[in-house]
């Protein structure tokens, strides 16, 4: 299977119009939750105070239709409790959400319930299977609770049984599989409702090293395939830069930097941020963009040329085979240029 | 190192403040007993009554009066009493009594082992029905057919009807937390008031008959239905329920493909435990005339003929755990099926069933027809012979072991429990009330605290003070037994595979053969004391902390006892370093439940010379200017049973807490 | 695979020799044999007779008999109901007893439902003779001579002691069903005991037998007609005599307990309603010897009351005419 690499994607153009915003989101977990809304103390003083825990706190963002927004943050920072106000699967406090415009908190029981079964599926992290039912029939129970007719609905499963490459296991029960197969049975209920957002709750953390990166690479795939939109939770940034077109990043319930992988590694908001990614092999993920400079006024242009948003890695060769500086150019304007010199900083790890 | 050091000697300064405080409150309660022995202990007699015994009677009286013109009685007991006589009816017509104009029930011997083999063999496996096939035979063996089917018709009945019951009450308490617990204290209260104190104003409503037996069945089964349902509705995996949700399922949905389905096994588990429950009061529902085995207990306990009643409770064990094999076998048959991926084919099964089906109406059909088939032949009765064993097997007994019996009798009355019992009644109740609140306080909790003194206070009111303590005493030391032999057998259960296969079986005739089959051989022996009362108790709740405390050695984790093994810990060391410590949970709820088991026999004890609580429920049901103060001494075994638990569970939590280094919960 | 159709085969040839099982052993069929039902026209006239059945074997005994006779010679239907006396008295009220044929005492339950509910009448004495009293084994009265004087009993206090008794003798009070003056008695008469309960009838015949066989002092609460006496004559312990109203305040009484006159209770209705086994009920009455000898056909012959009735019949026609009702 070839794996089409990430760079080579086209960024979404910041004119397609947000499937998804959150705006001034709160989730606090305690007693009188809604009179801690707005407090401004820190996490142990509000305990202490109120009793309260706030997990989530006045986050706002939006989602662009077909993008992976990745949300991360450490353990605790209130990723879970983010991604199920989304769908309240957790009752926010404060907020609103809007899908395609549609207030989401305002929705009666039965409209929840409609965009449960249609437009948002979540994979989970400890995959949530029914252990009485085999993969076809766990595929299809979102299809049966919405009462799609038993003989479409079987195709459809086997459909995305295939789809997520379970073919051959369909009347195995989930005890009989593997992580990495649950997880694909989770993918695959999540998918076979054709919903318009798939969240996924650190869907891979509790699958070991090699399973993860093939998930994850199956998770590209079918982001390809499908194009669907998705929020994506994670703990691990190397997963984060990987999938996400932009990354949201968390701490304490609070937003802390959102930006596509590069801003994020590029230009940390903070401490936090930075020692976050300072381990973050920087070549991997930073473009051309990030370390070139205006060319010197003696300096020959003449040399190769390549455009900005090529991320490092991919343009040593070009960089250090070349014997005169490398042009950055786009739309045939010469933005700057990129010498060894320059690729050797980042590569040896010092600072911008 | 240093704070941990700290917390550590910290944690044993308290705990030996505390225990200093104990030996405290016990050194002032002994002394109290020394000065003022006699004074405000609250003695009343056995025929005597308090104002509040007699308005009890009184307000009983009226209600016996309003049952010809309350509406509620009228109409709404009416019909459930038609319905359960026709219910029970139908069932002894089917399997047990005359029916149909016809001499035979429908259904003759021969029938009605080949459809509970059938069932055995569709539901649970081989093992299972061979089982079924061989105990019901054995009951045309023992000469007791008839009075077999009727207790099974019965039993059936009245299990179908609390599960009906019982399931739905107990999915609704899995899903609300208010409902469970609401409910809770009322299945505390259903399984701990004696049977014998609802017995007579049950016939009143339910006249006598089968409606009355079901009914008193039911107040004792369904209360583990509920429960065991309602656990195994909580333990779904918040996971896949979260899961159910995010897709969009509604309440009914999620119930209907998520919760029931993973909890099946564990309500199969209930459906034991209800099937047991119902089985244990064969006997006592005889007392109203409930058809069956029970009845033959009583009759033969008349005439003191022990191999009679032996050879019915044989019969009662042996259904028991026919009853008990195939359930158990159908819950794994869930679990084996599931993992294995189904065993067989849609097409093979269906035709496995015909195939089974067919021989069933086959046999059913002769069985119909002829009279061999239908009436078991009376030259196979081997019942006198089990009989004459057993008449032969008690007098040896009483007879050989009566001087030593009467030794160790002796020893432990008055080496143990006239102490305790001169302590707890010989001093004003007002002591001992303030010494069991600071007890209660020392080794629980504040809670704990407040749940005794409410609890005290009540048995002052109720007039039953010096009759509480005599039966507190008598149960602490039977419970003391029942966990000590708990531990040791339960250990070596746990331990020895080959133990567990012999000793299993000998529990589960323990648990479930009528008390009053043994009374006699146990009176000889020890003669009506609250001793034999004691044994009668152990003998009942011993098998359940048994099996408690084996369950939970077998599930210390292999890895560990290898760990413990492999620095050389000898054999006692890993026992009483690894696993006994780590079989903790399962000896506390050995502990609460051999508690609840010795206070259900409080009133058995009443029969063999227990007096006290017991004796006053019995008589209660047995004289009507008493039946007041039955009910009062029904309420104070109650109180009793919720005020230890309380304790008891409070002390666990504070032990637990303190085993963890940590502070106690507030 | 092999394994299912082996069980096929199995199940064929299961069936297959069930069906060969269905042709070879036929046998008798139901209903073929089973005789009619017994009674023919006065069945309709006698309708069916609700005994209630105490649980003492005495009480059997009269109702083995009358029931019997009531069947053969009247054409009842008897229907036997198992029931502790509390119970069967309610089952007057709600119409489900027609008799109790043997009635000890009980002047609440007659109060309530005789004078109060109606619902119950007496039906006469069954011409046994009730005695209650404390009771020895018979070594013991061989001997102690002197035990069976009440005057004596202190002498004697310490023989009884037991582990129950805290120091005194232990006099072993009985079943709960018995209203006793015990506790008052001992008081009152001065004696150095304390009242054990034993707590039903089966535990005080176990501790008497004991008391004979491993020659054990015992004195406890007892009372004929009653089977055991037949395996062990126990020697009654004389109180101070009985006199009428000596037993007027239960807190004060110091002399024995009366003699009972066992009767029987009707339902009113089953009075009322003209059936032949009402006046069979009512014309019923027998010696203590009589009911003890249906009594130990049952305990020690091992007899069905059904069997013991008959045989006890067939050998006393005379007084058996004597309770049918003139016709
Ligand atoms: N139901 C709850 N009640 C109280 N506190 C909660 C609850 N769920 C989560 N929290 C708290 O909210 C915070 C965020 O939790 P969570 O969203 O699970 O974090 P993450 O998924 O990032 O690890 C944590 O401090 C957690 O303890
Ligand atoms: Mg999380």
């Amino acid at each position: 299977m070839t794996v089409p690499s990430l760079t080579e994607r086209t960024p979404l153009g910041t004119e397609t119009p947000p499937i998804l915003e959150v705006k001034g989101l709160w989730k606090v977990f305690g007693p009188k939750a809604d009179r801690v809304v707005g407090t401004a103390l820190g996490r142990t003083e509000l305990k202490e105070q109120t009793g309260c825990v706030a997990a989530v706190r006045d986050v706002s963002f939006s989602v662009r239709r077909g993008e992976v927004f990745v949300v991360m943050g450490l353990s605790g920072s209130g990723k879970s409790t983010l991604v199920r106000c989304l769908t309240r699967l957790i009752e926010p406090t404060a907020g609103e959400i809007l899908l395609d415009g549609d207030d989401v908190r305002k929705a009666d029981e039965k409209r929840l319930r409609e965009l449960r079964r249609h437009r948002m599926a979540m994979v989970f992290q400890h995959f949530g299977l029914l252990p009485h039912r085999c993969v076809l029939d766990n595929v299809v129970f979102g299809l049966e609770i919405r009462g799609v007719p038993k003989q479409d609905r079987y195709v459809r499963a086997r459909e995305v049984v295939g789809l997520v490459g379970l073919t051959g296991f369909e009347s195995s029960y989930p005890d009989q599989l593997s992580g990495g197969m649950q997880q694909r049975v989770g993918l695959a209920r999540a998918l076979a409702a054709d919903p318009e957002v798939l969240l996924f709750d650190e869907p891979f953390s509790a699958l070991d090293p090699l399973i993860r990166r093939e998930m994850q690479n199956e998770v590209i795939r079918l982001h390809h395939e499908v194009g669907k939109t998705m929020i994506f939770i994670t703990h691990d940034l190397s997963e984060a830069l990987k999938l996400g077109d932009r990354i949201l990043i968390m701490r304490d319930g609070e937003l802390v930097q959102v930006g596509t992988p590069d801003e994020v590694v590029g230009a940390p908001a903070d401490d936090y941020v930075r020692d976050f990614v300072s381990d973050v092999p920087r070549s991997h993920v930073l473009t051309l963009r990030w370390i070139m400079r205006e060319a010197l006024p003696d300096e020959p242009l003449d040399g190769p040329e390549l455009g900005p948003d090529v991320v490092i890695r991919d343009a040593v060769h070009t960089v250090m085979s070349a014997d005169r500086p490398v042009r950055v150019t786009q739309d045939g304007a010469l933005l700057g240029v990129v010498t060894s010199a320059e690729i050797l900083e980042v590569i040896a790890g010092g600072q911008s | 190192m240093a704070p941990v050091v700290g917390a550590v000697t910290g944690v044993a300064t308290r705990l030996r403040v505390r225990g200093l405080l104990i030996l405290a409150v016990l050194a002032i309660w002994g002394l109290g007993w020394a000065l003022l022995n006699g004074r405000d202990t609250l003695a009343l007699g056995g025929a005597e009554l308090t104002p509040l015994h007699s308005s009890l009677s009184e307000g009983m009286d009226a209600v016996d009066d309003s049952r010809n013109s309350n509406p509620f009685f009228l109409y709404f007991i009416n019909y459930i009493r038609l319905f359960l006589d026709e219910a029970v009816t139908f069932v002894q017509a089917l399997i047990s009594q005359p029916s149909f104009g016809r001499p035979v029930p429908v259904l003759g011997w021969l029938g009605v082992t080949g459809l509970a083999t059938a069932i055995a063999l569709l539901y649970g496996n081989r093992k299972a029905a061979l089982l079924t096939a061989a105990g019901l035979v054995s009951f045309g063996l023992l000469g007791l057919w008839q009075e077999s089917m009727d207790t099974l018709a019965l039993t059936l009945t009245a299990v179908v009807l609390s599960l009906a019951v019982g399931i739905p009450l107990g999915v609704w308490a899995g899903m609300s937390d208010r409902f469970h617990r609401l409910v809770t204290p009322v299945l505390d209260f259903m399984q701990t008031m004696p049977t014998f104190v609802y017995l007579a104003p049950l016939t009143l409503f339910f006249l006598i008959g089968p409606a009355s037996a079901t009914v008193a069945t039911m107040i004792y089964a369904v209360p583990p239905a509920i429960r065991i349902t309602a656990h195994g509705i909580r333990q779904v995996s918040p996971d896949t329920l979260e899961a159910g949700a995010s897709l969009g399922a509604t309440t009914a949905q999620s119930l209907r493909h998520v919760r029931l389905p993973m909890a099946k096994q564990t309500i199969i588990v209930g459906v034991n435990q209800t099937i047991m429950a119902a089985l244990s009061m064969a006997t006592i529902a005889a007392l109203i005339d409930a058809p069956g085995l029970g009845k033959t207990v009583l009759k033969a306990l008349q005439t003191l003929d022990v191999g009679t009643a032996f050879n019915a409770g044989l019969a009662i064990v042996i259904m028991a755990v026919v009853l008990d094999r195939v359930t158990s076998a159908a819950s794994r048959r869930v679990e084996a099926e599931r993992r294995a991926g189904r065993l067989l084919t849609p097409g093979r099964r269906r035709l496995q069933v015909a195939g089974v089906l067919g021989v069933t109406a086959v046999l059913g059909y002769l069985s119909y027809t002829y009279v061999w088939a239908a009436e078991f032949p009376a030259q196979a009765n081997i019942g006198p012979v089990v009989r004459r064993a057993a008449d032969a097997a008690s007098v040896w007994v009483q007879d050989s072991l009566v001087g030593f019996t009467g030794a160790v009798k002796n020893l432990l009355t008055n080496g143990l429990l006239n102490p305790f019992e001169s302590l707890l009644t010989g001093s004003p109740w007002w002591l001992v009330f303030a010494v069991a609140v600071a007890v209660a306080l020392l080794v629980g909790n504040a809670r704990a605290a407040l749940a005794t003194a409410a609890g005290l206070a009540v048995l002052v009111l109720l007039g039953l003070w010096q009759d509480s303590m005599v039966t507190l005493a008598s149960t602490l030391v039977a419970t003391i037994l029942v966990m000590m032999l708990g531990v040791v057998v339960g250990v070596w259960m746990g331990r020895s595979d080959r133990a567990d296969t012999v000793l299993r079986p000998v529990l589960d005739a323990g648990q479930t053969m009528p008390a009053f089959v043994y009374l006699v051989p146990i009176l000889g022996l020890f003669g009506p004391t609250r001793f034999t009362a004691i044994i009668a108790a152990v003998v009942f709740a011993a098998p359940v902390a048994i099996k408690l405390v084996a369950e939970g050695i077998r599930r210390v984790s292999p890895t560990t006892v290898e760990a413990a093994t492999s620095v050389g810990a000898s054999t006692w060391q890993l026992i009483s370093k690894v696993q006994l410590p780590m079989a903790r949970s399962g000896m506390t709820l050995a502990a609460s439940q051999g508690l609840i088991y010795v206070l259900s026999m409080v009133v058995v004890g009443g029969l063999v010379g227990a007096g006290a609580l017991g004796y006053d429920v019995v008589a209660g049901f047995s004289q009507h200017q008493l039946r007041g103060k039955g009910l009062a001494a029904g309420l104070a075994i109650v109180v009793l049973g919720i005020v230890l638990d309380r304790v008891m569970r409070a002390a666990t939590e504070r032990a637990d807490a303190a085993a963890h280094g940590g502070q106690p919960h507030k | 695979m092999t394994n299912s159709r082996s069980g096929k085969i199995r199940v064929l040839v299961l069936v297959a020799g069930m069906g060969l099982l269905l042709n070879a052993c036929a046998g008798a069929k139901v209903g073929e044999t089973a005789a009619p039902a017994a009674g023919g026209g006065s069945a309709k006239a006698c309708g069916t007779l609700n005994l209630a059945i105490n649980p003492w074997v005495g009480y059997e005994a009269n109702a083995a008999v009358i029931g019997y006779v009531a069947e053969k010679n009247l054409g009842c239907k008897v229907v036997k109901k198992d029931l502790k006396e509390e119970v069967a008295w309610q089952g007057f009220s709600t119409g489900e007893v027609d008799a109790v044929v043997e009635n000890w005492g009980h002047d609440d339950l007659k109060k309530k439902y005789i004078d109060d509910q109606k619902t119950a009448v007496s039906a006469g004495p069954t011409g046994n003779k009730g005695v209650i009293g404390w009771y020895v084994a018979p070594w013991m009265a061989e001997k102690y001579p002197d035990i069976t004087d009440w005057n004596n009993l202190n002498k004697y206090a310490s023989l009884f002691k037991t582990s129950e008794s805290g120091g005194k003798g232990q006099l072993l009070d009985g079943d709960p069903s018995f209203v006793t003056n015990d506790e008052a008695l001992v008081k009152n008469l001065k004696l150095d005991f304390k009242v054990v309960y034993a707590g039903s009838e089966t535990a005080l015949i176990t501790a008497f037998r004991q008391s004979q066989k491993q020659q054990t002092p015992l004195i406890g609460y007892f009372y004929e007609p009653q089977w055991f006496l037949s395996e062990l004559k126990l020697v009654k312990v004389n109180l101070p005599a009985y006199k009428d109203g000596c037993d007027a305040d239960a807190a004060k009484v110091a002399c024995d307990y009366p003699p009972y006159e066992l009767d029987k209770i009707v339902s009113k209705k089953f009075a009322d309603s003209g059936s032949p086994a009402y006046d069979l009920v009512k014309n019923f009455t027998w010696t203590n010897d009589d009911q003890n000898l249906v009594a130990k056909y049952i305990t020690e012959d091992k007899m069905t009351a059904e069997e013991a009735a008959a045989k006890w019949v067939a050998d006393n026609p005379d007084k058996v005419k004597a309770w049918l009702p003139k016709s």
